[in-house]
């Protein structure tokens, strides 16, 4: 592993007004690796994904992608460093064809994207060709979460952010998903992969980090968080509750 | 053809100025943005072109590169204080812009107050407010097929997803801004040519409102649409005289209509049936 991580989350903390949403949270990606964050709702996964992509204002620690410092950058500056995401809500743009939303998250990336490019993305996101000329609203909500990856990956990202991509999926389209994924970090990309779907999770990442009241309370691969006590004790209550 | 253009020649010239200024505003409409100040930057140039050629003897391609320019700046300017508003909140301030700008005009010592400004060269004809509109067009084509028109719509359709792929969205609205006011000028340069004359009172709301029509009536984003509606309401008072009376009925009459039966505006039939 080389010395610089790809993403290096160190001490960050977020404040709205006197809340912590996150609190001294650290951790680090490699290149090529797959990181699972779980956490019950409200446990700051979404504040953290905001804190990573530019959106939400640190008040401490810091965020690096392959050694260059990103906190305090705008969230466009911070996109065309080399993250792309998806959202938790699916946000497209709905009344652009197919083909331009995946054409717009070309911008992050030098030059605009080419035919080949774009048919490759088609294949790999396992959109047909004749979904690119429709409006993006109208199509159903598996392709419209499928676009959203491929917008997403259109920017050649160095840190794809997943926010609970398998929502709503069948259990044919998280199998595709998953393929997905490996392929991603094959080729290099890091993922940071936010899910409740635990078989997903398992399946897909090479380690996992755990959040509830804004810290991390575990830390690890799947098989060992799976039987943490403080994990259990997150989702499930203490002992005498469950 | 002579005669009728003998006959109609100041309300072609007219529609050539008003295609131009709802080109203006569509530009900030296209990215979602309800800026209302294109009077404003009308008047602003118009002023700075006629005082220019006035007392400077400016040439009119020297008065509209000037007008144009001082409009450019004054968005410049409008863009950093409006850079967080949104909607209703945005018209209201660039709409309040319009009105420092009216009030500026009828109180500073050089424009001649509420009166008006005149004596203007009466240089602006037929084929300089054409040139003007066509140079406008060629030029929002060429934007139409370069990646600046997927950030502006991208920009319109979900402001935080286009900050995600990289799109700097304070840069789409300033830039759109900009060159809005830039179009807007060298409308309001070519209306005071034209008209040798002009009053604040010709730059103020009412303006605004009419420029804001063409472009409903016409379809809010499209060019085509833009020139279209500023055409048909041109010419609508004039081919429905006997109703002169109830002008502002029937344009109210009509724009509800459009916005009824068809919201994407005249481009929108245009395109239903080509």
């Amino acid at each position: 592993m080389s010395a610089v991580p790809r993403l290096a989350v160190d001490g960050i903390s977020v404040h709205y007004g006197g809340v912590h949403a996150l609190r001294d949270v650290s951790f680090h990606i490699a290149a090529g690796e797959v990181l699972g964050l779980i956490g019950p709702n409200g446990a700051g996964k979404t504040t953290l994904i905001n804190a990573v992509t530019g959106i939400a204002h640190l008040s401490e620690g810091g965020v690096s992608l392959d050694g260059r410092r990103l906190d305090g950058l705008p969230a466009h500056r911070v996109a065309r460093a080399g993250i792309s995401r998806t959202y938790q809500n699916i946000r497209l743009f709905p009344a652009l064809t197919v083909e331009e939303n995946i054409r717009a998250g070309a911008f992050s990336r030098r030059g605009a994207i080419r035919e080949h490019e774009l048919q490759a993305l088609l294949e790999r996101t396992a959109i047909a060709p004749t979904e690119l000329p429709h409006v993006a609203s109208s199509r159903s909500y598996g392709t419209q979460r499928r676009i959203e990856i491929a917008r997403a990956l259109a920017a050649e990202p160095r840190l794809l952010v997943l926010d609970e991509p398998a929502a709503g999926m069948n259990a044919q389209e998280t199998a595709h998903l998953r393929g997905l994924i490996a392929s991603v970090a094959r080729e290099g990309a890091s993922v940071l992969l936010v899910e409740h779907d635990m078989a997903l999770v398992n399946a897909a990442c090479d380690r996992v980090v755990v959040l509830n009241f804004g810290t991390v309370i575990a830390h690890g691969i799947p098989t060992a968080i799976a039987r943490d006590p403080a994990v259990i004790e997150a989702y499930l209550g203490t002992s005498g509750a469950a | 053809m002579l005669a009728f253009f003998a006959q109609y020649s100041k309300l072609v010239d007219q529609a050539g100025i008003n295609a131009l200024l709802a080109l203006s505003l569509s530009l900030s409409l296209r990215a979602g943005h309800l800026a209302l100040a294109q009077a404003a930057f009308m008047g602003i140039a118009a002023y700075v072109g006629s005082i220019g050629a006035v007392d400077l003897h400016w040439t009119l391609l020297e008065s509209t590169f000037a007008g144009a320019l001082a409009a450019g700046i004054a968005a410049a300017i409008l863009a950093l204080p409006v850079a967080r508003l949104r909607g209703i909140f945005l018209a209201i301030a660039t709409i309040g812009f319009g009105e420092i700008a009216r009030v500026v005009e009828i109180n500073a010592p050089i424009t001649d107050g509420a009166e008006g400004f005149s004596d203007i060269p009466n240089d602006a004809g037929t084929l300089a407010i054409y040139a003007a509109l066509l140079a406008t067009v060629a030029a929002l084509f060429l934007l139409g097929r370069s990646k600046w028109a997927l950030a502006i719509a991208a920009t319109r359709e979900d402001e935080n997803a286009a900050r995600g792929c990289g799109i700097d969205v304070g840069l789409v609205r300033t830039t759109t801004l900009v060159s809005g006011a830039v179009i807007a000028g060298v409308a309001g340069v070519l209306y005071a040519h034209a008209n040798f004359f002009i009053t604040p009172g010709d730059f103020g709301f009412p303006r605004m409102e009419q420029i804001l029509v063409y472009c409903v009536i016409g379809g809010v984003t499209s060019s085509t649409g833009a020139v279209m509606g500023a055409a048909v309401m041109t010419a609508l008072p004039e081919t429905i005289r006997f109703l002169h009376d109830y002008r502002e009925v029937t344009t109210g009459a009509l724009l509800l209509a459009i916005i009824i039966l068809a919201p994407g505006g005249l481009a929108q039939l245009w395109r239903r049936h080509a």
